[in-house]
C-alpha cells in the first residue's frame, strides 16, 4: 500500500493511491458513474452492477465500485455498450420493483427512479415479477415493503457492519431471494432495535418509517385538541436539508415559526428536558460513585447513557447482564412527555385528557419508545406520536409554507427554555460533555477546565473515544473523589457499542461514565434524518450543533434557569420521589 | 424414436484416450513428486498447456503460478467436487475409481505453490460417497505423514447448491456463508479461502496434472490441438446412441462426435451443459470441440428430432432460475425475464419480435453478471433462440 | 438475544457441536449433522446454533436457506429427490415424478401425513446417462422405471 497507479478514465490521466476503486478514481476527476448498491458508510458490495464500465483488453464489464485500479488500465465510463448496460440493469431493476412510484413515500427522493430518469426508461418492457405487494407493518418505526426492495443489501450491511444487529438478512436464493428476517418474521418479533439506520441507506421506498403524517393533520384540524410539540436537538441541524438548505446549516428559529404556522398550540424544545436528563443523570452518577468510592457497595458502574432508545432496545436483546448499568433516566422525550402532561397542563390550566404531545424527532426508535407499555407515567400516553425530522419537513411542504423566508422565532415558556449542553445531545459525545460540564462543576465548584467549556476530547467521529478529567480540589460533599480521574469513553453505531460493552461484560471496563448513541453520529445521524446520510454530511451537521452551542447565551445545564424553577416548583430535587416517578424508568430483558 | 445400434465403435476412433481411469501406483508417483522442485512442477504444468477442465478452462500453470507468487502464511488447495452441470458426471466417477490420483494431484499442486492443506469441496448430492472417501482420504493422509511431506487432506461436504462450483462462491461455502460469488479482483489465488493464497481445481483437472507429471508434459501437450491440448472427459447423455463417460482427445468435430454418439437422427447437441453452446446440425461441421470453438467441461447432450428445443430451454432456464445466487440483477432478475420471456413469446402473449429484447438481456448478462454462472446464461439462451427461433415462436 | 453460554436443549445440535465444533467456518457442516439427525432445522436448533457460533439467528437462517439440503420448519423422515432436468426428463422422469405422486398421495414439495417422505424434485443428480435417476436420503438410484422407484421406496415405509 501507499504506492500511487496511473492510470486512464475516458483517456483522461490520473493518478491515485493503491487500493483505490475505479469509482474513486473516477470521483477524483468528476467524473460520474451510477451506484445503488454502493454507500459510502458501508463495504463494497458489487451486486447491483449498474456502474459497469469498460475496460480496455476485457470482454466483461468490471463495475467501478468493486475493481480496484491497476497500473496501465484504460477505462471507459460512457460508450454506447456500457450505456446501454446500464440501461438494461436498470430496466431489470425494475421489472422487479413496484413501479407505483406517486404512491410510494420515496417519491421523489428514491435513487432507483433517478437512475431511470436518468437513462431515459421511459418505456417499460420487460414483464413485471410483482406478485405480492404487502406491507410489513408490524413495528411502529419501520415498513418493510418488498415489493419496492431491489435487493442491493445495504440495509442488510448496514444492520451487520454498522449496527451489529443483524436482524435484517438475505433469505433463500435464485429468484427467491429476498431481504428478511430470522424465519421470516414481523420486524416487531425479530431483534430490530428500530434504529432506522436501514432506512436511510434504502435508495428506494422499500423501508420507510411507519409515518403518522395524516394523524397530525387530523388532530391539528380538531378544536378539542391542544397540541403539545418538542423538536430533538438534532433536527434543527438537518431539517433545513429537505427544504432548500444545504447540510449543516441551522434552522432552528424558522423551524419553530413553522411549527406555530401548522398550528400547534404550544412549541417546546426538547433540549428543554436534555438539560434536566444531565441533572438527572449527573446526580445518578455522582451517587453511584459516592456508593463505590465512599460507602464501598456494590453498584454497577459504568454507568451507561439512556438516551438513546434504539440503543435501549438493543441492550435488552443483546446484553441482559447490563441492563442495571443503564441509567435509570428516561430519554430527554420520554421525561418531557409526562411534564407536559402534569407539570405544563396544571400552569396553563389544560386538561390533560385533550392534551396530544408530539415530538419530531431524528430517531424512528423514538416511535417504538413512545410506544412503550411504562411510558404512561402522567395518566395517559406520555408522548402520543412522534414524526421524524423527515415527516416534520413533508408536512412543512404540505401546509405550502416558504419556509426558507420565514422570520426566526422562540419557543415557548417553561418547558422550551435551553442551554447548550442540551443542543450538544445531538451530537456523539454531546451527552459526556454536557454532563461532565455539570458534574465536574458540582464536584469542584470551577468549570470545567478546557477552553470555552468545549470538551474537544469527547467530540468527533472516531467510532469510540475517550476522555479523562482529573479531579482536584473539591468541594466539601465530594471530598472522596479528591485525585480521582473521572473516565468516559464514547460510541456511536451499535457495533462499537459493542466492543464496549464486551470489555463491561469482562468487567474490563476502565470507565465510570460510556455513552452510547445508536447512530453513526449521534441523533445527527439519526434513522429519521434527511436522506442521503453519509460522513461528509454527519460532520457539517455536527458542526452545526457545535455553532448552536456557543451561540448561546447559557452552556451549562445546572444553569437553565426554567429547568431551576422546575425543581423549585414541581419536582423537588434531582433524584428526588417526585423525579423518580415522572423521569426514570425500567428496563426489559428480550430474547 | 427407436434408438440405432452403436453408430460407430468408440474403440475404433484414434481419438480414444486412456489416461484419466488409468491404473497408477500411488506410492512410487508420490516418490517422484517429492523428488521434484516446485519450479519444475509448474514448468511441467505449463508446458503441458493444461487447462481447467471444469468449464472455465483457465491455464492452470498460470493459476498456480500466482498463487506460488503471492505472499501467505497459509496456501490452500482446494479440489473442487461441486460438479453439478447438468449433464456431467465424470468427476463422481473418478473420485470413485481413481480417487488416489486425484489426491496426487492435490499434492502435486500444494508442492508447486507451497500449501500443506488442502480441501475437497464434495457437493451434497454425492454424500453417499463420503464415507469411502473420507478412509481413502485417510490412508492418503498416513501416506503423505510416513513420507515426511507437510500437507494434509480434509473432506467438506456441499449442501445443495450449483452456484458454489463457482470457485469463490464455494470458498464462500467453506467458510460458512451462503454460497455467493465474490467479487474479482481478488481471485482466489491471492485471496481466496480464510483470505490466503488458494488454487481452486476441478477434480478431471487435478488427474490430468498427475498424469503430466508421470508421463511427462510433452506426451500430453501433443494430444489435442494446437489451442486445446491433452485429452478429456466426456459425458454423454440425451438422445445418443451410445451413453456414458469417454475420455478423447479435445479437437474433435461436432459431425465426428455426433457420428460416433448419436442415435442417427441429432439435431443438436448442447456443448457444456445447462450453461454450454447448443450447436445446431448446420454448423456440427465447423464446429470444433475445444478452446478454438465451443469448450466444454465435459457435459455433452444430444437431441434428436423429436425434441422441441423450446422445451429444452425452458428447462435450462429453470434450471438458472432456481440456482442463481441472486445477488446480482442481471442474473437474480435476468434469468426470470428469459423464462417469463420466452413462456409468454410461446402463449402468444408477448409478439415474436420481443425474442430480440431478451437477446438484448442476455447480451447484458453476458458481460455484467457478476460471475460466471451469471454470465454463461446467455450461452444457451442465445445459441438455441438464435438457430432454433421457429422453434421459440407463437404461430 | 445471543448467549454463547446458553445450555443446548436440541440433543441434534449439541451433537453437531460437540462433532464439529463451534468455529464460523462449521457452520455449514453443523447444520448439515443437524439434519441428518433431526431431518430439518427448527428455529430452536438454529437459535441455539446462533448462541453457540457467536453470531446472529437470523444470519443462520440466510445461510440454511441458501441450500437445497437443509430443510427449515419441517421436512419428512425420508427425502425422495428426482431429477427434473434435461437429460432425466428425456429418459422419462415425468412418469416417475406422477408414479410416486401417486403412490404416495402427495405432490412434489410436499410431506407424507405420517411425516415418512417429503417428496421432491431436483437440479441435476449426476447420473445423466442412467437416468431417470433419484435420490432417497443420501443413497442413489438410477435407470428408474415407475414399478421400480415404487418399489425402492416401499422399502422405507
Amino acid at each position: 500500500m501507499g504506492g500511487m497507479i496511473n492510470l486512464k478514465i475516458n483517456d483522461i490521466p490520473i493518478s491515485i493511491e493503491e487500493g483505490a476503486s475505479i469509482l474513486d478514481a473516477a470521483k477524483k476527476i468528476n467524473i460520474q458513474i451510477p451506484t445503488l448498491c454502493h454507500h459510502d458508510d458501508l463495504c463494497v458490495a458489487g451486486n447491483c452492477r449498474v456502474c459497469v464500465v469498460e475496460q480496455a483488453g476485457m470482454k466483461t464489464l468490471p463495475t467501478a465500485c468493486s475493481t480496484p485500479v491497476t497500473e496501465g488500465m484504460e477505462i471507459l465510463t460512457n460508450t454506447p455498450r456500457v450505456l446501454g448496460c446500464r440501461r438494461t440493469i436498470i430496466e431489470l431493476l425494475l421489472s422487479e420493483h413496484n413501479v407505483d412510484c406517486p404512491h410510494c413515500y420515496r417519491n421523489v427522493n428514491c435513487e432507483l427512479q433517478g437512475l431511470a430518469e436518468e437513462y431515459s426508461v421511459d418505456n417499460p418492457k420487460l414483464i413485471s415479477l410483482v406478485t405480492d405487494e404487502s406491507v410489513e407493518i408490524s413495528s411502529p418505526s419501520i415498513r418493510k415493503d418488498s415489493s419496492r426492495c431491489i435487493r442491493c443489501q445495504r440495509c442488510v450491511r448496514t444492520c451487520a457492519e454498522l449496527q451489529h444487529v443483524t436482524a435484517l438478512c438475505v433469505a433463500n436464493r435464485g429468484a427467491e431471494m429476498k431481504i428478511s428476517t430470522f424465519m421470516d418474521r414481523p420486524m416487531d418479533q425479530v431483534v430490530c432495535t428500530s434504529c432506522g439506520q436501514c432506512i436511510n441507506r434504502c435508495p428506494t421506498g422499500a423501508l420507510v418509517e411507519h409515518n403518522y403524517i395524516a394523524e397530525i393533520w387530523d388532530h391539528l384540524g380538531d378544536p378539542d385538541k391542544y397540541l403539545v410539540v418538542q423538536t430533538a436537538p438534532a433536527v434543527r441541524v438537518g431539517l433545513g436539508e429537505m427544504l432548500g438548505f444545504d447540510p449543516g446549516t441551522r434552522v432552528t428559529g424558522k423551524m419553530v415559526t413553522a411549527l406555530r404556522m401548522i398550528g400547534f398550540d404550544a412549541v417546546f424544545d426538547t433540549n428543554f428536558t436534555a438539560d434536566l436528563t444531565i441533572m438527572e443523570e449527573g446526580t445518578e452518577l455522582l451517587l453511584r460513585l459516592k456508593k463505590a468510592l465512599l460507602d464501598k457497595k456494590p453498584v454497577a458502574l459504568p454507568l451507561l447513557t439512556s438516551c438513546s432508545p434504539g440503543w435501549i432496545k438493543y441492550i435488552e436483546h443483546e446484553h441482559h447482564s447490563l441492563l442495571d448499568n443503564l441509567s435509570t433516566c428516561k430519554s430527554p422525550q420520554q421525561m418531557f412527555g409526562p411534564l407536559a402532561k402534569t407539570y405544563y397542563a396544571e400552569k396553563a390550566g389544560i386538561d390533560p385528557a385533550g392534551m396530544i404531545v408530539v415530538s419530531i424527532m431524528p430517531c424512528t426508535a423514538k416511535k417504538f419508545e413512545a410506544n412503550r407499555p411504562e411510558m404512561k407515567v402522567s395518566g395517559y400516553k406520555d408522548v402520543d406520536y412522534v414524526l421524524t425530522t423527515r415527516e416534520f419537513g413533508r408536512m412543512i411542504k404540505q401546509a405550502g409554507l416558504d419556509f426558507k423566508n420565514l422570520e426566526d422565532s422562540k419557543c415557548d415558556s417553561i418547558l422550551g427554555k435551553h442551554t447548550g449542553a442540551g443542543v450538544i445531545f445531538g451530537a456523539t459525545g454531546g451527552v459526556a460533555e454536557a454532563a461532565l460540564r455539570t458534574v465536574y462543576e458540582i464536584i469542584t465548584g470551577r468549570e470545567v477546565p478546557f477552553k470555552n467549556l468545549n470538551i474537544t476530547a469527547v467530540r468527533g467521529m472516531e467510532g469510540v473515544r475517550e476522555a479523562s478529567i482529573k479531579i482536584e480540589d473539591c468541594v466539601d460533599d465530594w471530598k472522596f473523589l479528591e485525585g480521582v480521574s473521572l473516565k468516559v469513553a464514547i460510541a456511536h453505531g451499535l457495533a462499537n457499542a459493542r466492543m464496549l460493552m464486551k470489555q463491561v461484560e469482562k468487567g474490563e471496563s476502565p470507565y465510570h461514565f460510556i455513552e452510547v448513541m445508536a447512530c453513526p453520529g449521534g441523533c445527527l445521524g439519526g434513522g429519521g434524518q434527511p436522506i442521503p446520510t453519509n460522513r461528509e454530511i454527519r460532520e457539517k451537521r455536527a458542526k452545526a450543533i457545535y455553532e448552536e452551542d456557543e451561540s448561546l447565551e447559557l452552556r451549562k445545564s445546572h444553569e437553565n434557569p426554567e429547568v431551576q424553577k422546575l425543581y423549585e416548583e414541581f419536582l423537588g430535587k434531582p433524584g428526588g420521589r417526585r423525579s423518580h416517578e415522572l423521569l426514570h424508568t425500567s428496563y426489559t430483558a428480550r430474547s | 424414436m427407436a434408438r440405432s445400434p452403436f453408430p460407430k465403435k468408440i474403440s475404433d476412433s484414434h481419438k480414444r484416450v486412456d489416461l484419466i481411469f488409468s491404473e497408477l501406483p500411488t506410492e512410487k508417483t508420490l516418490q517422484k513428486i517429492i523428488k521434484m522442485t516446485p519450479d519444475r512442477i509448474i514448468r511441467d504444468i505449463t508446458d503441458s498447456g493444461l487447462r481447467g477442465r471444469g468449464g472455465a478452462g483457465f491455464p492452470t500453470g498460470r493459476k498456480w503460478t500466482y498463487a506460488r507468487e503471492a505472499e501467505g502464511d497459509e496456501k490452500y488447495i482446494i479440489c473442487n467436487a461441486d460438479e453439478g452441470e447438468p449433464g456431467t458426471f465424470k468427476d463422481r466417477e473418478i473420485l470413485d475409481r481413481r480417487s488416489g490420483k486425484v489426491f496426487l494431484g492435490m499434492a502435486i499442486a500444494a508442492k508447486a505453490v507451497g500449501a500443506n492443506r488442502g480441501f475437497i469441496y464434495l457437493r451434497g448430492e454425492y454424500s453417499y460417497m463420503a464415507k469411502d472417501l473420507l478412509g481413502e482420504i485417510d490412508e492418503f493422509n498416513k501416506l503423505l505423514t510416513s513420507k515426511s511431506v507437510d500437507f494434509k487432506i480434509e473432506l467438506r461436504l456441499g449442501a445443495g447448491a450449483y452456484v458454489c462450483g463457482e470457485e469463490t462462491a464455494l470458498i464462500e461455502s467453506m467458510e460458512g456463508h451462503r454460497g455467493e460469488a465474490r467479487n474479482k479482483p481478488p481471485f482466489p489465488a491471492t485471496v481466496g479461502f480464510r483470505g490466503k493464497p488458494t488454487v481452486v481445481n476441478n477434480v478431471e483437472t487435478l488427474v490430468y496434472a498427475t498424469m503430466i507429471i508421470s508421463i511427462g508434459p510433452k506426451k500430453f501437450e501433443e494430444l489435442g490441438t494446437k489451442y486445446s491440448h491433452g485429452a478429456k472427459v466426456f459425458c454423454i447423455s440425451g438422445d445418443a446412441g451410445l451413453k456414458g463417460m469417454f475420455e478423447l482427445e479435445l479437437g474433435m468435430k461436432t459431425d465426428e462426435f455426433v457420428n460416433i454418439f448419436g442415435d442417427g437422427a441429432t439435431k443438436a447437441v448442447q456443448v457444456g451443459g445447462a450453461s454450454g453452446q447448443c450447436v445446431p446440425r448446420k454448423k456440427f461441421k465447423d464446429t470444433i470441440l475445444g478452446f478454438e470453438g465451443v469448450p466444454t467441461g465435459g457435459s455433452m447432450m444430444l437431441f434428436n428430432s423429436s425434441r422441441s428445443m423450446y422445451n429444452v430451454l425452458k428447462n435450462y432456464l429453470e434450471f438458472f432460475t432456481e440456482e442463481s445466487c441472486g445477488q446480482c440483477t442481471p442474473c437474480r432478475v435476468g434469468c426470470q425475464q428469459l423464462l417469463r420471456g420466452i413462456e409468454a413469446v410461446k402463449t402468444g402473449r408477448l409478439p415474436n419480435t420481443y425474442l430480440d429484447d431478451l437477446i438484448r438481456v442476455a447480451k447484458t448478462m453476458r458481460i455484467t453478471a457478476k460471475c460466471g454462472l451469471g454470465q454463461s446464461v446467455a450461452n444457451p439462451f442465445i445459441s438455441i433462440v438464435d438457430n432454433f427461433r421457429e422453434e421459440m415462436m407463437h404461430f | 438475544m445471543i448467549d454463547i453460554n446458553a445450555p443446548v436443549t436440541d440433543p441434534g445440535v449439541k451433537n453437531a457441536l460437540d462433532k464439529r465444533g463451534n468455529a464460523r467456518e462449521s457452520l455449514l457442516p453443523i447444520l448439515l449433522e443437524v439434519v441428518k439427525e433431526n431431518s430439518f432445522l427448527t428455529d430452536t436448533a438454529m437459535k441455539e446454533i446462533a448462541g453457540a457460533l457467536d453470531i446472529s439467528s437470523a444470519e443462520v437462517f440466510g445461510v440454511a436457506s441458501f441450500y437445497e439440503f437443509l430443510p427449515i420448519g419441517y421436512n419428512g423422515k425420508n427425502t425422495i429427490r428426482v431429477c427434473k432436468n434435461i437429460s432425466c426428463y428425456i429418459e422419462g422422469k415425468d412418469e416417475i415424478i406422477k408414479a410416486i405422486e401417486d403412490f404416495l398421495k402427495i405432490k412434489a414439495g410436499e410431506t407424507t401425513r405420517d411425516g415418512k417422505f417429503t417428496f421432491k424434485t431436483a437440479n441435476c443428480l449426476g447420473w445423466c446417462h442412467k437416468g431417470p435417476a433419484m435420490l432417497i436420503n443420501d443413497t442413489p438410484h438410477t435407470d428408474l422405471t415407475p414399478e421400480k422407484a415404487i418399489a425402492l421406496i416401499s422399502e422405507y415405509t
